[in-house]
């Protein structure tokens, strides 16, 4: 494992594996009457987070506490862009109070690898969210999630997504989820197709390990699992699609579409979703949608990142009796 | 002393000559001139051009010396072989009126390193709406000849061709920062496969390529002559190529950065590489090269631009964007154009000198190296190697993309109209 966690790009499959593996034992935490292991004590995580996002944070932070780590959060609201020097300044502040890991969420992409290599810190960074670049827990989570779904919980163990069929779905261009989603589950050996409207695909996209569709009915059939991204509204004034009704009758998912999908075939959205526009509340609520278990998810692989990233080489999880605090 | 003898110099690179200079005028140039009453200045197997002329300068005063000063831009660009600078209008206040230019220009004057010809705006503020006086400052004691918004683009289709028009009166010329506007809101670097990674808001080229072929439709139409700012895409090329055939009277420039540097850089996140227009791809930067060499680009300009280590020193989107390049500018060219067979030294003299001083019609300079012409001259040791070292800069800002590359060349010796500013590679 490299210092920090800075984009999937960066994990190597077997990296990767490890992570789900180690989240796998942090599940177990979860089931016990004392969710708490001594892993992180004594070491300083800071939550930084020029941008909002309760629940990416409290996923953290939820993380940290579970391995028993002093937590700081720390929120730069209303810190725009036009007041760059404040990540600088912010991290020589905590690097004077001797913080072990650093997890950022930044608007502007490419904030956490400045932070990681411009030599201000000397803590590890965690990428948690940065501009339309990176969300690489999200991106572990999520292939947590389909392993889970579509290998098995235990026989997943030391498993990759070795030929499953992942259709992501919406704005490609502004989502760091899509990026991270197709790093990652090109690297656990799945087949990736991004779905969109061609506004909302970049231009460049062509170098990316996947395939490309304008056209969702086509590919449901295909599809192990189809990943719903979040479409924000004030696209539509940037006129990326005619209407909204337009976008939700070409990229959305209702019930009948999700018929067309293979019977095992699962519905994953990162969160927080729009109902009726992206997705149905007859999809979202239905038994084959993961968000809850990807929220629950989340927690499990913060903990193991964070714990790979500070806690050394012994295993995560002691089976004789965890302290109790 | 007045009189200077420059000993066994390579002429534009060819034929070890000796250049006599009295006074502000070279007097003679031959085979084993008398060295009496003369400082002598050896010269073997350095290359003497005549001093470089930079169409495209940032010099920031008034209004922001805290990055770059008209003495200290005008020590780098003497440092780096020039002898003329045209300097944007960009400062604080804008160079939209007489008063403006003339300071600017008087400082240039007074320092003495290297003369300084104001660019003024093209519209008032450089708001794009309103046409400056362009005849006042054309009329005043700076003598403007070249009109520019460079930083933005005169998008106002309208208030560019009443601009084209307008300067014809009294031979001015408008230089276009290509940049179509809303193509390009929120463009942080190159549009294409770096962008889409990196999930950077991409500068498509077509908003350059767009702008570009409006204007010399424009310049067409109107029977006036346009300058293109640093051009930077291989599709820009083509399109100047076009209407060059044409017969439109249009000139082109690029900076050394967009002649050696890819996009590839910004996958860094190194504020340092942040540029406007960006930097762009490895086949851009081939036909950039090709282009200066057919003479389709007619010039390289550093559009030095300064920047405070503050402005750079933070995360990619909120970092200031520009590069300063008076100083490293030749030793680029040596590397991506002589070094490559695309241009001997008289090709680079003429990129160089020859034709900026005469788009921007700088009297005195881009002239011949021969008896009777102005001594502006610059002697440059062709094969030296070394590290770039920002410490070394005479310019206050250091925001290069260079530090610790290695590039050849150096500048040891500039003079303007016969007085030394820079002597053994220090700023007399
Ligand atoms: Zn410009």
């Amino acid at each position: 494992m490299q210092r920090h966690l800075i984009s999937a790009a960066d994990l190597t499959r077997d990296d990767a594996v490890l992570i789900l593996d180690t989240a796998e034992e942090m599940a177990r935490v979860a089931d016990r009457p004392i969710k708490k292991l001594p892993t992180l004590r004594g070491r300083t995580v800071v939550n930084l987070f020029f941008e909002d996002s309760t629940r990416t944070r409290i996923s953290f932070e939820a993380a940290e506490k579970r391995l028993s780590a002093d937590v700081i959060n720390f929120t730069a609201k209303g810190s725009s862009v036009s007041k760059g020097e404040s990540l600088k300044d912010t991290a020589q502040t905590l690097e004077a109070m001797g913080v072990d890991a650093v997890v950022i969420r930044h608007g502007a992409s490419g904030a956490p690898y400045r932070l990681a290599t411009s030599g201000w810190i000397d803590a590890a960074v965690i990428n948690a969210g940065d501009g339309t670049h990176q969300h690489p827990t999200q991106a572990l989570l999520d292939a947590f999630t389909m392993r889970r779904r579509l290998v098995g919980r235990d026989a997943g163990i030391g498993q990759d997504l070795s030929g499953k069929r992942i259709t992501i779905v919406g704005d490609v261009l502004h989502s760091r989820v899509a990026r991270s989603n197709v790093d990652l589950l090109h690297t656990l050996g799945a087949e990736v197709t991004l779905v969109a409207p061609p506004t909302l695909v970049p231009v460049g996209v062509e170098s990316w390990p996947c395939e490309i569709s304008y056209d969702l009915d086509s590919t449901l059939s295909k599809s192990d699992a189809v990943m719903m991204l979040r479409v924000q509204r004030e696209r539509m004034n940037a006129a990326f699609f005619p209407t909204e009704r337009e976008y939700s009758r070409r990229y959305g998912l209702d019930g009948d579409r999700m018929a067309k999908m293979p019977e095992h075939a699962i519905v994953m959205h990162p969160g927080p979703m729009v109902r009726g526009m992206e997705i149905t509340a007859e999809v979202a609520d239905s038994d084959r949608c993961t968000v809850v278990e990807q929220v629950a998810n989340g927690v499990s692989i913060r903990m193991a990142v964070l714990y790979l990233l500070l806690g050394g080489n012994e295993p995560a999880v002691t089976h004789t009796r965890t302290e109790e605090k | 002393m007045s009189k200077i003898l420059i000993r066994g110099a390579k002429v534009l690179g060819g034929e070890p000559q000796d250049v006599l200079i009295d006074g502000a005028v070279i007097e003679a140039v031959g085979t084993g001139l008398p060295d009496e009453g003369a400082e002598v200045v050896e010269a073997d197997g350095k290359v003497l051009l005549p001093g470089l002329v930079d169409l495209h300068t940032h010099l920031r005063e008034p209004g922001r010396e805290d990055s770059e000063t008209v003495l200290t831009g005008t020590r780098a660009a003497a440092s780096g072989g020039y002898t003329a600078v045209f300097a944007m209008a960009n400062t604080f206040p804008v160079a939209d009126t007489a008063g403006v230019v003339e300071q600017v220009y008087r400082l240039g004057q007074e320092h003495g390193y290297c003369d300084v010809q104001p660019i003024g705006a093209v519209t008032v503020g450089l708001e794009g709406k309103k046409l400056a006086e362009l005849g006042a400052m054309h009329e005043s004691a700076a003598g403007v000849t070249v009109f520019s918004d460079d930083g933005k683009c005169v998008d106002d289709a309208v208030i560019m061709r009443r601009a084209l028009e307008y300067v014809k009166a009294f031979g001015g010329v408008v230089a276009q920062h290509a940049q179509e506007p809303r193509l390009t809101e929120g463009a942080q670097m190159n549009e294409g496969v770096v962008s889409a990674e990196l999930g950077l808001g991409g500068w498509p080229a077509v908003a350059e390529e767009s702008i570009i072929a409006r204007d010399v439709l424009l310049a067409e139409h109107v029977g006036s002559r346009v300058h293109i700012c640093h051009l930077s895409t291989a599709g820009s090329v083509e399109i100047v190529r076009w209407a060059k055939s044409r017969g439109i009277d249009v000139t082109a420039e690029v900076t050394p950065h967009h002649l050696l540097l890819t996009d590839e850089l910004v996958r860094t996140y190194d504020p340092v590489y942040k540029v406007n227009p960006p930097l762009r791809t490895e086949r851009d930067v081939t036909a950039l090269r090709e282009a200066l060499a057919d003479g389709t680009i007619d010039i390289v300009a550093t559009d030095h631009a300064p920047h405070p280590h503050e402005d750079k020193d933070c995360e990619w989107a909120a970092a200031a964007m520009g590069m300063v390049g008076l100083e490293t500018a030749l030793s680029v060219v040596q590397q991506t154009m002589v070094e490559t067979g695309l241009l001997d030294w008289a090709g680079v003299a003429d990129r160089m000198s020859f034709k900026p001083a005469r788009i921007g019609q700088a009297a005195g300079h881009g002239r011949p190296v021969s008896a009777g012409e102005p001594a502006n001259l610059t002697l440059v040791d062709t094969a030296y190697r070394g590290a770039v070292d920002p410490a070394g800069f005479a310019s206050r800002s250091r925001n290069t993309p260079y530090e610790g590359r290695e590039l050849p060349g150096r500048v040891t010796h500039t003079w303007l109209r016969g007085k030394a500013t820079l002597v053994d590679g220090k700023l007399a």
